[in-house]
């Protein structure tokens, strides 16, 4: 498989927070999720893709060339959904477009309108009288309209509602579907990526936790619940996040079928865990 | 085609499409040459990854379902006629087996089952 991203020990160091030796890849034609609670890096990969602000060192390849030696090349082929959309607040959406459109040689006028059409957007309206959801549409309908390869989104569903959650990953797998694109998007939402994403990529503390296929996760991490008195150090080694409560336990563990041999399937209940329970107990953990 | 997915299944949802699959083949309801919708469309379709259907079609081309040509897209395979006639064939020795249970329970003799089953057979004729 052909990467879009490729992203390699990439490293950087603010004051308060280092993002340490990030690695991984996306091939064409894929979705990625990028996870992660909080202040764990998120914001920054996607800053350091679009440098917009320096990496210390490593490498972020796009369309296999060099993100910043390529800086202009790629970035007319790429996407770009902001967290906080920098727009110019006091002028219509249709004015806002006019600006935007300058500076894709790509830009494509009649799909524009059809998005603007598809996603209900009134171009008349100034751009600080919109919903969060509204804002978000208009961005969207801007990044979809220069011949993007590569449409990269950060936290695009926070502050959406369901119904327009959902359409936003239909409009994405349609996307994909030419086996050309490729899109990467940070998510706390998780239950958006259940289904859609492809790979799955988790961040913590500035540290890549997994960068994986999304089936490949949720078939192979397994949620145990059972009674304190199974617990003990040799056991405890196989969790990855354990949740101990006044009847019992609850814990993560990669290894399902050591814990099966182990106990047997009637002490202990073994569930197939969501994105957000391997989020929380590899967050959230006292102990193991 | 049909192809519903459930989120509170205990099967993997790539199994969940190879299992409803191969089960509209056997009962004639996907034929013999038929094309397959492409992995990306059924993915978009059912709002899932492109990751999970693709293994399911790998599973149903492994075991011998589907045939997929290169840019021409995934038929149901021929070579399932044996499989199906197989399949169907368990089906009668599970119905077969039943009988036999049943008869056991009430007693009733090898040589009069036989004698049962050689009237029902020619009956049919």
């Amino acid at each position: 498989m052909e990467n879009i991203l490729e992203i390699k020990s990439l490293k950087k160091v603010y004051n308060n927070f280092t993002l340490k030796d990030v690695s991984f890849n996306l091939p064409y034609g894929y979705i990625m999720g990028l996870i992660g609670p909080n202040g764990a890096g998120k914001t920054t990969i996607i800053k350091l893709i679009m440098n917009l602000i320096k990496r210390n060192s490593g490498e972020i390849k796009v369309f296999g060339k060099d993100n910043i030696k390529s800086e202009v090349e790629i970035k007319s082929k790429i996407g770009f959904v902001y967290d906080i959309p920098p727009f110019y607040e006091h002028l219509s959406l249709s004015q806002n477009k006019a600006i935007v459109s300058q500076f894709y040689s790509d830009w494509n006028d009649q799909l524009f309108g059809r998005y603007a059409k598809e996603f209900e957007i009134n171009l008349k309206s100034k751009f600080k009288t919109l919903s969060r959801g509204m804002k978000m549409k208009f961005q969207l309908a801007l990044a979809l309209s220069h011949n993007a390869y590569f449409i990269i989104l950060d936290e695009p569903t926070s502050g959406l509602d369901p119904v327009f959650r959902r359409e936003l990953l239909e409009i994405f797998s349609e996307l994909i579907q030419d086996e050309k694109k490729a899109i990467l998007f940070s998510t706390h939402i998780t239950s958006d990526l259940e289904r859609i994403a492809d790979f799955v990529t988790f961040i913590k503390d500035g540290d890549i936790v997994f960068s994986e296929s999304k089936d490949l996760i949720l078939e192979s991490w397994g949620i145990v619940k059972g009674g304190k008195e199974l617990l003990g150090t040799e056991v405890e080694s196989l969790f990855h996040g354990i949740r101990k409560h006044e009847y019992g336990f609850e814990a993560l563990t990669p290894y399902v079928k050591e814990i099966k041999q182990k106990f047997g399937k009637t002490t202990v209940s073994i569930e197939k865990p969501t994105l957000e329970d391997i989020m929380f107990f590899m967050t959230n953990s006292n102990g193991g | 085609m049909k192809i519903i997915i459930s989120n509170s299944s205990e099967n993997p949802i790539y199994e969940q499409i190879t299992n409803q699959i191969k089960s509209q083949i056997i009962n004639g309801d996907l034929q013999e040459g038929e094309t397959l919708p492409s992995i990306r469309k059924l993915a978009s379709e059912l709002g899932i990854s492109v990751i999970t259907t693709k293994r399911a079609y790998e599973e149903l081309e492994k075991e011998g379902f589907i045939d997929t040509v290169g840019g021409k897209g995934s038929f149901i395979s021929r070579q399932n006629k044996e499989f199906l006639r197989e399949k169907k064939m368990k089906v009668v020795e599970e119905k077969l087996a039943e009988a036999v249970s049943e008869a056991k329970m009430l007693g009733i003799r090898f040589k009069d089952l036989n004698e049962m089953l050689s009237i029902l057979y020619k009956e049919e004729e």
